[in-house]
């Protein structure tokens, strides 16, 4: 048995009832996302289009962060889910530097690293993942990808030719799928990231999200030297006082419409 | 943006996402990887040394060598562990090693060799002092295997090897980070370690013999210009990966990074070259010095860009 997940990007509508369903059902604290749907516009009004792409976990059967775990904390059940061991975790983030998805976060209140795990637990118990019961028009398809005879074994031979993965160049083998998908919506380096087009971009992190200074040291600094959390903020292209911001643009074509 | 600006008709733009997590390996992962270099540079530069020239020529290198590696190396130990988000449960490495991480590898190599670097540093600090603790029977068992100091070298020597360059395939484990890669990181932490092994050296080797400085002075000259090289080639050519190429057309461009990457180079590598070829015409050794010091500065500020600017793009 090997599940996988596919998204029919041609039926999601952006709607994040999934991404809701998850931080519900997974208690996902605040700052950080299992699954998330980025939405993407393209063209020059008034001919534009928007796609909407659900981001989560690929369950790789070759995972880089498997492999770079240093304590097992990462690790693949029988069915094929890349399950995390919060309990075994030692929060050095080399999963994080190795996920080619950027699918892992730290966890703020426990310190370990997590990410989607199909929702194994629900799995165990002969349920479907949160997100998939969620979808109100069943665009995430979850299932067996080894038994020909499954739901999703079905679709993607239905839709031969327009099932793609994500970065399938780094050999990560991922069983997580999409339909519908085009350059601009699978490729992070396809669209940019544009100060004063998407939300969330000057946000504050919660302890230990992408703070540089998150360790232990803080523990003894911070009474001295104040908090940190003041002057957090997200470095990415966006925000970080550069010329590029400017310059670095893509002329990439493709995607779907 | 400007509301006057057009977003070309075939570009794509994201209008609602998730922040990017930013920098998450910071300054003390950078700190862990400079201070490796220095306590393994300094074993291997040593031993150089010890193999070119009588020991004599070197007087306090037997005691000041693992000293100054010991130092570097609870640097590089104290900052790894202070990284960790649950740094209590560094025990797991040991308990529940997962032996395909080089992160595990890595862990028990540095370890092993830091004990060993402990040892050498206990023998060779009583023989080097040998009125301190007399009567103390610890000491006196130490100074009875003093030779031990001559037997566990050898392997010393062929550990520092290891442990200076596991982080390199740490960096290329992390595969979502195509900067890293394996071959180029491999080779520039080894000049890193011989940079900065020679620099430590440098600084006290005013009673050493003149040759023995000529070849430290040797060994900072062609380390620094080899890595130099090696970072030109990366910064400039590196054409080939998609990753890479946005990340470094970031750099190029312009701001903070483009500006650490360049003082690095001049620091670390452009001003040590320089004056480490004119004190090979003519010794002078407060120069060297100074460029000892730049050496030190240089390395932490490349290997600071070269560790974060590849976490500046967005993965998904």
């Amino acid at each position: 048995m090997k599940l996988g997940f596919l998204v029919d990007l041609n039926l999601c509508m952006g709607c994040k009832g999934c991404e809701i369903a998850c931080k519900v059902e997974n208690e996902v604290p605040l700052s950080s996302w299992r699954l998330r749907v980025k939405y993407i516009d393209i063209g020059t009004f008034p001919d534009t289009s928007r796609s909407f792409t659900p981001l989560r976990c690929n369950h790789c059967e070759n995972a880089p962060c498997e492999r770079i775990c240093p304590v097992s904390a990462l690790h693949y059940l029988d069915n094929g889910i890349v399950n995390v061991d919060s309990s075994r975790c030692i929060g050095c983030a080399g999963c994080m530097m190795a996920c080619p998805y950027g699918a892992i976060y730290m966890d703020p209140e426990s310190n370990t690293a997590d990410k989607c795990t199909y929702c194994a637990h629900r799995i165990e118990s002969g349920m479907m993942p949160a997100c998939v019961v969620a979808c109100p028009v069943e665009a995430n398809i979850f299932g067996d990808v080894e038994d020909e005879k499954s739901y999703i074994s079905r679709y993607i031979t239905e839709h031969q030719g327009d099932v793609q993965v994500r970065k399938p160049e780094k050999h990560t083998n991922p069983k997580h799928y999409y339909v519908g998908g085009g350059n601009q919506t699978l490729n992070p380096l396809a669209h940019e990231r544009i100060e004063g087009y998407g939300l969330f971009n000057n946000i504050t992190h919660l302890d230990t999200i992408g703070d540089p200074h998150h360790s232990i040291l803080d523990r003894f600094t911070t009474p001295i030297f104040g908090g940190h959390n003041d002057h957090l903020k997200n470095e990415s292209f966006i925000d970080m006082p550069n010329d590029a911001d400017e310059s670095h643009e893509s002329h990439e074509e493709g995607g779907h419409h | 943006m400007d509301h006057g600006t057009v977003i070309e008709a075939t570009k794509a733009v994201v209008t609602l996402d998730v922040a990017l997590p930013g920098i998450i390996w910071g300054w003390m992962i950078t700190l862990n990887m400079w201070a490796k270099s220095i306590g393994t540079g300094v074993i291997l530069v040593g031993a150089f040394l010890l193999y070119r020239h009588k020991k004599e020529e070197m007087p306090n290198l037997r005691w000041m060598m693992p000293l100054i590696s010991f130092i570097a190396l609870n640097v590089f130990l104290l900052f790894t562990l202070v990284d960790l988000h649950q740094p209590l449960r560094m025990v797991n490495i040991f308990l529940h090693p997962h032996w395909t991480s080089a992160i595990t590898v890595g862990a028990w190599m540095a370890s092993i060799f830091t004990g060993l670097v402990t040892l050498m540093l206990a023998i060779g600090a009583l023989d080097a002092f040998p009125d301190f603790g007399r009567h103390i029977g610890i000491v006196k068992t130490l100074r009875e295997k003093s030779a031990l100091y001559e037997k566990v070298f050898p392997f010393v020597v062929v550990l520092a090897l290891p442990v200076t360059m596991y982080t390199a395939i740490i960096m290329a484990e992390a595969s979502a980070r195509e900067l890293w890669a394996a071959p180029a990181e491999l080779v520039q932490m080894l000049f890193a370690a011989f940079m900065v092994g020679s620099a430590s050296l440098i600084l006290i080797s005013e009673k050493w013999s003149a040759e023995a400085r000529r070849d430290l002075t040797l060994i900072l000259a062609i380390s620094v210009a080899l890595s130099f090289i090696m970072y030109m080639g990366e910064y400039f050519f590196s054409f080939k990966a998609a990753e890479v190429e946005a990340t470094l057309a970031y750099v190029h461009s312009g701001g903070e990074y483009f500006t650490q990457f360049w003082a690095a180079m001049v620091l670390g590598y452009i001003i040590p070259f320089f004056i480490a070829m004119g004190s090979l015409k003519e010794e002078n050794r407060t120069m060297m010095k100074f460029a000892a010091v730049t050496t030190f500065i240089g390395l932490y500020l490349a290997k600071s860009t070269w560790l974060e600017i590849p976490q500046m793009i967005p993965l998904s």
